[in-house]
């Protein structure tokens, strides 16, 4: 009769602990995160477009960049 | 070629821009995806720092040898360092409403760097109050190592030392810690590098345009 109340709260008790399995499933998805936007391949939409911003700017720079140095140059000869 | 390093500061934000929005980051609750934002609001005022201790050092140089080229690098370093305080601000306003909730908090670190921005803009209105160059020059060289001691505890010793929201201050882990896995260093990193690059970039042309004015008013 012992032996048998041993095993059982041993028993109950591991029961107890599998309850707790569920809270190793939140290490990826309760966290809100753009998931479907990246699965609908949306995120390239927005690289392309801060791209091109950037593409425009760094162009611009460059062109500048050339203008002082045609001006330098006058300005040394 | 002597342009190398612009060539890098390009391929690096490209870099910044492409991987930042690609590679994974950790999920947080709060921030979400807005934690990308780290590869752009904290190099701006990596990039701000950078370049306004060079602006001071052109300033300390400019006492020891007064000439009109060490000058204009202080001005113009002044200059981009205010563009990019005004960035960080405004990056970290629209960050700041979306995770705690407002534009502005009373918070040590934002008002230390309010602060330095009036200070520095108050350098830009000292220039301009001056018509002889040469007392424009000495008196804001002046000014300017003083506004570059003030900033460096503003913006990072007071904050440690008292309650913050701040990421990094009043006892927060900064982002390092914890959330700042290997990953998001991987973009980080160059993210930071490219960005002063730029810094040091639009430094290069503001001042090369000021020297070029200069000459043009010397000839006539």
């Amino acid at each position: 009769m012992n032996n048998f109340r041993k095993y059982a709260t041993v028993l109950l008790g591991f029961c107890w602990l599998l309850l707790g399995l569920p809270a190793l499933a939140q290490t990826t998805s309760d966290i809100p995160m753009a998931d479907q936007f990246r699965a609908d391949g949306k995120i390239y939409v927005v690289i392309a477009v801060v791209s091109v911003i950037l593409l425009g700017i760094v162009v611009f720079l460059f062109m500048l960049d050339k203008k002082l140095s045609r001006l330098e140059k006058q300005i040394k000869g | 070629m002597k342009n190398w390093w612009k060539y890098v500061t390009v391929l690096l934000l490209f870099y910044t821009v492409i991987a930042g929005f690609l590679t994974e980051t950790p999920r947080l609750a709060i921030l979400n995806e807005s934690i990308r934002n780290l590869y752009f609001h904290v190099p701006m005022w990596f990039g701000m720092t950078v370049i306004l201790t060079v602006s001071m050092v052109y300033s300390i140089k400019y006492l020891a040898n007064p000439t009109i080229q060490n000058d204009i690098m202080a001005k113009e370093a002044a200059n981009v360092g205010i563009l990019y305080g005004i960035l960080g601000l405004g990056t970290g306003m629209v960050w700041a409403k979306y995770t705690w909730g407002d534009w502005w908090v009373n918070d040590p670190k934002l008002n230390g760097a309010a602060i330095g921005m009036l200070i520095y803009f108050a350098y830009l209105v000292l220039r301009s109050s001056f018509a002889e160059q040469q007392q424009r020059a000495r008196i804001s060289a002046v000014y300017n190592i003083f506004a570059f001691v003030a900033l460096i505890p503003l913006l990072f010793i007071l904050p440690r030392l008292t309650d913050s929201l701040h990421p990094g201050n009043g006892g927060n882990p900064g982002f390092g810690a914890y959330d700042l896995d290997n990953n998001m260093r991987l973009v980080f990193y160059p993210a930071v590098l490219g960005w002063i690059g730029l810094a040091f970039w639009l430094l290069n042309l503001r001042s090369r345009a000021e020297k070029i004015n200069n000459r043009l008013h010397e000839q006539f």
